[in-house]
């Protein structure tokens, strides 16, 4: 166990004002059992889950209630005891609308666990697999994605690196941070099922240095441990966080075009998932609640709140005394890559890391100019595109022009937008022409399957 | 959870939620900044020519802005300062006798045919002051070229007897020539260039010299220029790359054949080659966006410059302002050539 400094640090990247002052020194707190759970049926990448309960049926906390629903999808459980409600429609922390169930919780917080491996250590690494995604966890840094895929990568993609991502590079977020500081030894427990699964030989815990007493408890943790371990130190730098520049800055290999970690041996876990696995495995607790940072200058109390998943914005907002004056814009998530949303009447769920509430002064409106070609987007771009003239290939409606300079690789985390002087919606334009791209190979598909 | 009013409502929109407080106001006002110090050297050397050539040119240019704007109908550019630059960089490539009527027909190019017909800022292909410059040369040539002495211009107390001063009055009784403008005549009728006092390099440094009325003081120009690296408005690659070149390529000519070239660095202070290299040559909307694509740029600004400056047949003696406008009209293609290479793409 060392800790070393990142032998490598991606191109581009933006230094944005991070605002972590406002909740980082506040411990994590539990958030009294909200009287109604509104739990999302789609809290992961890929499919929603299935429902498994009716109207006015009554369910166990961990009691599962929704079930997987293909391949990359994930199964939902109850995060507490009592009645279901209702199954409505519901608004994701994206503000899409998405099946939910609603559940009246009794408070007796009565659990149905899973049966769980404390000797993980001798158990079959399928079994682990199987528990965790029953477990229904999924990666909790933003994508979701089903962490029993990255696990069992085909026998042809060997992995040698696992990734704890500590990085928390957006602004304002501090949910990883506390965790880091309050349950070291869980994240390293889940660090060593998840190195344990996939025969890893190295593990790296990847911070960046502005959380130098993040970095110290890591250190403390993983003492004694063997094998190849190492804090990486990273420099602060906006996206160090995204999964392929993390890659990159911890060994310096690139993730390949439209590939995944697993195609350069890595995987990439975020460090909640990381105790989700621990408390999965260990206690056969299923992935029903998550630390989340509710920050902002329109907040009176931010703070980092222990909730259950299916918590309205609304109880988060009371819970830390309020609005304080008046919010302009609530976004699920942090400034660089999170969603506004309409209401408080939109649920947490698995991947909600942050709920920022920023009054006026903190929220700018701007009419976007012409193009004026200062190249600062292309330095700014942690993948090395030419966003300028892919935004001006969308705007214009040439998809495929757009596509030719590629579009499909912008990965949405808005440092273009950041450093534009001209205020263009340079991100925006980015999802348009992905999602008229996606929406037309659907349609091919559809026609020549 | 009802709204009460309008006011009560979220704003809703895509991330990023947060900017870096940057914009093109502020851009363009770091180069009218960044302009004052060559606009204080061109007032100490050229006095009240300095300052009517100025106030013609951006009051012609904001003025042709706002009409434009007014007749096609589209939001007010004013604000965006950077019609007051187009002015300013216009001026400074004006010699000091140069009648108003001609500053102000060169700005009204500048703005409306080189700028707006495009559409304004942002989609101009050329430079618009040296579209503006350029326009003034063919139309005006003989006014143009005419370096009339200016009073304030110190005569040069060093006179020895091969110093270029002294060669250039004997070419010319009542117009004093550029420093360039005279190796060009000397390079024509085949005359030997006079030995360089060395002492001449300083005045030039400082801007003691005949030339346009921006563009003399180099270290003027450095300061501001010094202010726009300092704002990461400009970066080294374009200038370093042109001056480089120009170096270069004098520095070879000037041992192949000393007697009919000027020293390298004589070059590099003399005409609008500082003027071009920190300002024109780094104007974001005409020139590359890609690192690679500036250093070609700024390389094929030098050759060019050094092709027009020295080639004997050359009708002009200076040709900073030619060749920004040539590679120009490359940016586009050599942004393409030199696009990034992608992340997770084959090396």
């Amino acid at each position: 166990m060392q800790t070393i400094p990142s032998p490598f640090t991606f191109r581009g990247g933006i230094h944005p004002a991070y605002n972590k002052e406002l909740s980082s020194g506040s411990p994590i707190r539990e958030l009294p059992l909200p009287v109604r759970l509104t739990v999302p049926l789609s809290q992961h990448l890929g499919a929603p889950a299935k429902p498994l309960v009716k109207v006015g049926d009554a369910v166990k906390a961990g009691q599962l209630i929704a079930e997987q629903n293909g391949f990359i999808s994930a199964p939902v459980h109850s995060p507490a005891s009592g009645k279901i409600a209702a199954i409505e429609e519901a608004l994701t922390a994206a503000g899409r609308p998405c099946g939910a169930i609603v559940i009246e919780t009794d408070g007796a917080q009565e659990w149905q666990l899973l049966p769980a491996f404390p000797a993980w250590q001798s158990a079959d690494k399928k079994d682990l697999v199987a528990l965790i995604g029953a477990a229904g966890i999924v990666g909790m840094g933003g994508a979701g994605f089903p962490t029993r895929v990255k696990l069992a990568p085909p026998a042809d993609k060997p992995i040698d690196t696992v990734i704890l991502n500590g990085a928390e590079c957006e602004p304002y977020l501090t949910s990883d941070h506390r965790m880091m500081l309050e349950h070291a030894a869980e994240i390293r427990t889940g660090a060593e099922i998840i190195r344990y699964i996939l025969g890893a030989k190295a593990l790296r815990i990847a911070i960046e240095d502005n959380k130098p007493d993040a970095i110290a408890a890591m250190e403390k943790a993983f003492q004694g441990i063997d094998g190849d371990v190492a804090v990486t130190v990273l420099h602060t730098s906006y996206p160090q966080g995204s999964e392929k520049q993390q890659i990159y800055s911890v060994t310096g290999r690139e993730v390949p075009r439209g590939g995944l970690p697993m195609d350069v041996g890595c995987v990439v876990e975020n460090v909640s998932t990381a105790f989700a696995i621990c408390d999965a495995v260990i206690n056969g607790r299923p992935l029903v609640r998550r630390v989340i940072s509710v920050t902002g200058d329109a907040v009176e109390q931010p703070a980092n709140l222990l909730v259950p998943c299916g918590t309205l914005y609304g109880d988060l907002v009371a819970a830390c005394g309020g609005i304080k004056g008046k919010a302009a814009k609530v976004i699920s998530g942090g400034p660089m890559m999170g969603f506004t949303v309409g209401s408080l009447a939109v649920p947490t769920s698995k991947t909600s890391s942050g709920l920022l509430l920023l009054s006026a002064k903190k929220v700018s409106c701007f009419t976007s100019q012409a193009c004026i070609s200062c190249g600062r987007c292309l330095d700014a771009c942690p993948m090395r595109l030419t966003p300028a003239e892919i935004s001006q290939c969308v705007e214009a409606d040439d998809i495929e022009g757009a596509e030719q300079v590629s579009l499909m690789d912008c990965i949405e985390c808005g440092s273009c937008a950041f450093v534009c002087p001209a205020h263009r919606p340079l991100v925006h334009h980015m999802r348009r022409g992905k999602a008229v791209v996606m929406a037309r190979r659907a349609a091919a598909k559809k026609a020549n399957p | 959870m009802k709204p009460e009013s309008p006011s009560d409502l979220f704003i809703v929109s895509s991330s990023p939620h947060t900017h870096s407080g940057e914009s093109v106001e502020r851009i363009m006002l770091d180069v009218v900044i960044a302009l004052l110090p060559a606009f204080a050297a061109a007032l100490w050397f050229f006095r009240l020519d300095a300052l009517r050539l100025t106030t013609v040119c951006v009051a012609t240019c904001l003025l042709v802005e706002w009409l434009c704007r007014k007749t096609m109908k589209r939001e007010s550019s004013l604000s965006d300062f950077s019609a007051v630059v187009t002015g300013l960089l216009l001026a400074f490539n004006l010699p000091p006798g140069l009648p108003s009527w001609m500053a102000a027909a060169g700005s009204v190019f500048a703005i409306a045919i080189a700028k707006q017909v495009y559409g304004g800022l942002g989609y101009n292909p050329f430079n618009p002051a040296l579209a503006g410059r350029a326009f003034m040369l063919i139309s005006f040539t003989g006014a143009m070229t005419t370096w009339s002495q200016s009073p304030w211009i110190q005569k040069l107390s060093y006179a020895a007897t091969n110093t270029v001063t002294q060669a250039t009055a004997a070419v010319d009784a009542t117009t004093t020539a550029t420093p360039l403008g005279f190796a060009k005549e000397a390079l024509k009728s085949g005359q030997p260039l006079p030995v360089f006092d060395t002492r001449l390099l300083a005045d030039f440094f400082f801007g003691n010299m005949n030339g346009c009325i921006g563009e003399t003081s180099a270290l003027a120009l450095l300061i501001g220029a010094a202010y726009l690296l300092y704002r990461k408005v400009i970066t080294w690659h374009v200038p370093a790359a042109y001056l480089l070149t120009v170096f270069a390529y004098a520095a070879v000519l000037h041992l192949v054949s000393p007697a009919t070239s000027i020293p390298p660095l004589l070059h590099v202070v003399s005409g609008g080659l500082v003027l071009g290299a920190f300002f024109m040559a780094t104007d974001m909307v005409t020139t590359p966006v890609t690192k690679r694509g500036m250093l070609i740029f700024g390389v094929g600004c030098g050759i060019i410059t050094m092709l027009i400056r020295t080639v004997k047949t050359g009708a002009y003696p200076e040709g900073v302002s030619f060749a920004i406008l040539i590679m120009n009209a490359f940016t586009p293609l050599i942004n393409r050539a030199t696009r990034n290479r992608v992340f997770g793409s084959k090396k």
